[in-house]
């Protein structure tokens, strides 16, 4: 029979308390533990995915205190006291975000495997930068890849949410 | 998977040597994470304690001061990219900045943590260089500056001792007349080849000339051949020394063939992109 799991009494552990997509969330962590796993593993949010694991993809990304971080390459105490928005958390009460809507009337997925990393990070673009050149765009999108190449119609749902936005 | 270590958070300079001092080969500075972690992660490397920096609010500062520009080592990539006394003083870098990695590394990244690697394809290295730069290193027992060009040793490998963390990069505040660039070419995730020239220019004559090269050796340095080649000349002269310029640095950056390209290409880079760091600013 398998014993049930105990921690070592000298393993260090670290509080963490944080907004997790606007509620309280108090965990605690190994200094080891990666921000990917406790979201995906502990938390149940599974939408950021794992992929290169070397901070080229973007797969993994979530939004710090609204800026894009690789979750895969980010030790999770480092969100103590911040504000961590997942995929998740991106629709607003069940009403899409504008950007998910563009996406989903232009095509701007196909896998659909890069799109919670595109979503999150293109919301960090227009937060900060709310009429974006195209240029801009693909500077800022640059570290979130697409294995299907939808990359047309990833721009293109973009720079539409990003006019909705403005209206 | 990251292998179990315990977290020091020290909130002092001298409780980081000391810290070091203490645990030796055990114990790693940690910054931003980006490299430390993947090598980690790949098995490259263990500690069984990590010393996270971030605790010493000191050292994300940024400011003038006293004829120079005073970096802490824990400024990200995304605060230099995105400040305004650098756009002011030292736009080179702030280009620079915008085009190191992808908007997370910068956004975890500090300069301190790219400098202290020492990762042979990393840019800022070559800029600091080539603008006379002073790395401050710090420990228990004291402060001393050691210039850009002597601060990188070989592929990962600096001249700051075991129980030294760097603090602050000083970079001279440039004069009215100063110019300077900063080229980089590749088509990995690293840059290949990057090249910097700074120069004062006086009524058509070129002055103080620096010329320093990065990637595409094991590690950034220096071009004196070069820069005394250019030096004093009127820019037309100049201009017409870049391909015997180019062609030293080239030799000079003990290119290697592998991956980035093979090494007569990239000495040809480095003349190509000299060339264009130096039209640029005479132009
Ligand atoms: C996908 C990717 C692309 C990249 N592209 C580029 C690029 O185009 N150009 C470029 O220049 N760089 C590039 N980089 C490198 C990037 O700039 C560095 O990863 C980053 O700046 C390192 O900083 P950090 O704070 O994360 O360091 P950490 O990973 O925390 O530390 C790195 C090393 O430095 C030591 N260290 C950190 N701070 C100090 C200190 N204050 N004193 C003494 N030792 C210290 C640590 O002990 C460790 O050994 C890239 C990295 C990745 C992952
Ligand atoms: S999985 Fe994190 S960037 Fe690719
Ligand atoms: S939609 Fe398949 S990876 Fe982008």
């Amino acid at each position: 029979m398998s014993k049930p799991m105990t921690r070592h009494a000298d393993v260090q552990t670290i509080p963490v308390s944080f907004t997790l997509n606007g509620r309280l969330q108090e965990i605690d962590v190994e200094p080891n533990e990666l921000l990917l796993d406790m979201v995906r593993d502990r938390l149940g949010l599974t939408g950021a995915k794992r992929s290169c694991d070397v901070q080229v993809c973007g797969a993994c990304t979530l939004l710090v205190d609204g800026r894009p971080v690789s979750a895969c390459t980010t030790l999770a105490f480092e969100v103590r006291g911040r504000s961590v928005m997942t995929i998740e958390g991106l629709a607003d009460d069940g009403k899409l975000h504008p950007l998910q809507e563009a996406f989903i009337e232009h095509g701007g997925f196909q896998c659909g495997f890069c799109t919670p990393g595109m979503l999150l990070a293109s919301k960090a673009l227009l937060d900060e930068n709310p009429n974006p050149t195209e240029a801009e765009l693909k500077h800022f999108m640059h570290g979130n890849i697409c294995r299907c190449t939808g990359y047309k119609k990833i721009v293109e749902s973009i720079m539409a949410a990003a006019k909705k936005m403005r209206a | 998977m990251l292998k179990r270590f315990r977290l020091e958070e020290p909130e002092s300079a001298a409780e980081v040597s000391e810290l070091l001092g203490r645990f030796g080969d055990s114990a790693k500075i940690y910054a931003g994470g980006t490299e430390l972690l993947l090598a980690m992660k790949e098995g490259l490397v263990q500690y069984e304690r990590l010393i996270n920096v971030k605790k010493l609010t000191g050292l994300s500062a940024l400011a003038a001061d006293n004829g120079a520009i005073k970096i802490g080592a824990l400024c990200t990539h995304h605060q230099l990219e995105t400040s305004a006394l650098l756009q002011e003083k030292l736009p080179t870098l702030v280009k620079l900045e915008q085009n190191v990695a992808n908007v997370r590394v910068r956004q975890a990244g500090s300069i301190g943590g790219n400098l202290c690697f020492a990762e042979p394809h990393a840019d800022p290295g070559t800029l600091l260089i080539a603008l006379g730069a002073t790395m401050v290193a710090e420990k228990s027992s004291g402060k001393r500056e050691i210039a850009a060009a002597n601060f990188f040793v070989d592929a990962y490998e600096t001249s700051l001792q075991a129980d030294e963390l760097l603090t602050e990069i000083r970079v001279p505040t440039p004069g009215a007349n100063s110019r300077s660039a900063y080229l980089k070419f590749g088509y990995l995730e690293r840059p290949s080849v990057g090249v910097a020239v700074a120069l004062t220019l006086n009524s058509g004559t070129v002055n103080d000339v620096k010329i320093a090269v990065g990637c595409a050796g094991p590690a950034p340095k220096r071009v004196a051949e070069a820069e005394a080649l250019l030096n004093g000349k009127s820019t037309a002269e100049a201009v017409s020394l870049l391909p015997q310029a180019g062609a030293i640095a080239g030799r000079a950056a003990d290119a290697i063939s592998d991956l980035h390209g093979a090494q007569d290409y990239k000495e040809h880079i480095v003349g190509v992109l000299l060339k264009r760091a130096f039209n640029s600013m005479v132009g």
